[in-house]
């Protein structure tokens, strides 16, 4: 009894030491399941184009995949800025408190449930024949139709931050806007965002943080070419879907070429989510 | 005389201007919105017209065919015999397991969190969390892949992919834990401490009662994130034709199924019966929590 103070702590404390540990098991995990490919072909890993599991002529080299992972996310942020930010103003700023904000709200927090092979059938059954029917590309695949799938999926994300931060803007300020005669749109580009610009950046990064990472959706989608895309409509493949496709035949050097863009993928979204969570700590 | 009545209408036009300007930025707002919410309205509306037509109770006490069984329906323009059973059981077993691995150490780093607030330690601690949060799911498949199929069960296995899953939970039940610790009013705990109550004490009697919705909705909401995950588990648990409950044993699920069925064009009628279920689920879990959360602020 005498030490059951010490006791709960020493219990507190090696639960928070699990989760210390486990990351860095998987950092190692990762780590030293790439050693034989960076063995193999060093640096070049990063920087080739060449991706051949034929034995014998065996080539690996992660850069479609890489070049495929921030192109298709970069499209999603592009097309998700626009639609999630004003779904914000309309949250935030327009219907601020009302019920349709409320409605409005929670249909943007379903989106964030849904699961992504779901997405996948969707993009695959609805919007890939509407790609095909609107003549961007024959068969509909490619990063272009992943990009639109993913930035319905990240819209939740970046909806939700930069609402909260919208709303934190100061009333006074809004107020003194008004009273100079400031029209709504005024306030809000010459008030709200110039206020809030740093929050609003960071909740795109996260966004992009999370759109790097998606699997399903997009291996339905982008086509799994191992190419670099050379157009909007070309398809391509991204680090995440590279390993969803090829990990159940992989062995040998193939299978530390995906564990090493596994390892990739870990470093790329650990540094954008890194920037953007430093940046909403800058704020607080 | 006239050249202010000119004047006038042009400081009346540049308001009118001004005030259609509002207008058509408003407007924009307005349909930009209403396309950012469509995508659920259609989504739920395709899941909704084309998976009703198989979802009778034999969808959820029969395990799914095989291909030749639905291809033999659809030669005779049937519906496809047979269910998602081994599908259901199988994210049932691996949610209950993940949840096992992951609410007791979540909530116990939560607390830490929260005890430990400003200290170096645990900044570091929260920072982890957030790093694991972000690591994409197949990432945490690989990881699962090595520690749990290659290290302990030897093979595809329900308790590698319900790691992967708990893996993914850990991050979001730690913070949900905390911020609910943090709006726990520090007298209350302050009063159990003053009665010389032990500090394990105040956590079962005090902390763990007081903030019981918070923690919860916290963990619901971190299931519903994970029920419908189908990459980690195309790594860990590979899926099964029957119904199985041993953890060290290849397991289906409904989204391995989903997978399974949309790549068999003799099956693909399924897909859309299986996701509308899974989206059942997920949504019911989302309906409790807001429940809950909604009963707490009354």
């Amino acid at each position: 009894m005498l030490n059951s103070e010490k006791n709960t702590k020493i219990l507190l404390f090696l639960a928070s030491l699990t989760i210390v540990l486990m990351a860095s098991g998987m950092v190692l995990t990762l780590i030293n399941g790439s050693i034989p490919i960076f063995k193999e072909f060093g640096i070049n890993f990063i920087f080739s184009t060449k991706w051949n599991p034929t034995e014998g002529k065996e080539a690996y080299g992660a850069l479609p995949f890489i070049a495929g992972t921030i192109i298709t996310s970069i499209i999603a942020i592009l097309i998700c800025f626009p639609l999630a930010f004003s779904t914000s103003l309309f949250i935030g700023e327009y219907y601020r408190g009302k019920k349709l904000a409320k409605i409005v709200g929670t249909m943007v927090d379903m989106l964030a449930g849904i699961p992504s092979i779901v997405y996948g059938l969707w993009g695959f059954y609805v919007l890939r024949p509407l790609i095909v029917d609107l003549g961007f590309n024959s068969q509909g695949y490619g990063i272009f139709t992943a990009g639109i799938i993913l930035a319905i999926m990240i819209i939740p994300y970046a909806t939700s931050i930069t609402t909260e931060i919208i709303m934190m803007v100061s009333n006074d300020l809004k107020e003194a806007g008004y009273s100079l005669g400031a029209t709504r749109k005024d306030v809000i580009l010459q008030i709200i965002i110039p206020n809030a610009r740093s929050g609003i950046f960071s909740s795109y990064i996260l966004a992009f943080g999370r759109a790097l990472g998606e699997t399903m959706a997009v291996t339905m989608l982008i086509g799994n070419t191992n190419i670099i895309p050379k157009s909007i409509f070309d398809t391509g493949n991204t680090m995440a879907s590279v390993i969803a496709n090829q990990f159940g035949e992989a062995d040998g050097l193939k299978l530390s070429a995906l564990i090493a863009i596994g390892l990739l993928l870990f470093v790329i979204t650990g540094l954008i989510n890194g920037t953007g969570k430093l940046l909403i700590r800058k704020l607080s | 005389m006239i050249s202010l009545i000119i004047k006038t209408k042009k400081y009346l036009k540049g308001i009118n201007t001004r005030i259609l300007k509002n207008q058509i930025f408003a407007g924009v707002v307005f349909v930009f919105s209403f396309i950012t919410i469509s995508p659920i309205v259609l989504i739920i509306y395709k899941l909704i017209s084309k998976g009703y037509k198989q979802i009778n109770l034999a969808f959820f006490t029969e395990i799914a065919p095989d291909t030749y069984e639905a291809m033999i329906a659809l030669g005779n323009n049937k519906i496809i015999p047979g269910g998602i059973l081994n599908g259901i059981t199988g994210t049932l077993l691996m949610v209950a397991l993940a949840s096992i691995i992951a609410i007791p150490i979540g909530l116990l780093i939560g607390i830490f969190l929260y005890e430990n607030n400003k200290k170096k330690y645990a900044n570091i601690v929260r920072d982890i969390t957030d790093i694991i949060q972000g690591v994409p799911s197949i990432v945490l498949g690989l990881i699962a892949y090595f520690w749990v199929v290659k290290g302990i069960t030897h093979g595809f296995s329900a308790l590698a992919g319900s790691f992967a899953l708990g893996v993914m939970m850990l991050p979001l039940i730690i913070r949900s834990t905390e911020e609910t610790l943090k709006m726990i009013p520090e007298t209350i705990k302050e009063a159990g401490l003053a009665l010389g109550v032990p500090y394990h004490k105040i956590i079962l009697r005090v902390l763990i009662p007081t903030g019981f919705s918070g923690l919860l909705t916290g963990i619901l909401l971190a299931i519903s994130r994970i029920i419908g995950e189908t990459a980690p588990l195309m790594l860990t648990a590979l899926g099964s034709m029957g119904v199985n409950y041993n953890i060290e044993k290849p397991t289906s699920a409904v989204p391995l199924l989903i997978w399974e069925f949309y790549n068999d064009p003799n099956m693909v009628d399924l897909i859309w019966s299986s996701s509308l279920i899974l989206m059942i689920f997920v949504l019911i879990l989302n309906l409790i929590s807001k429940h809950i959360i909604a009963k707490k602020n009354n």
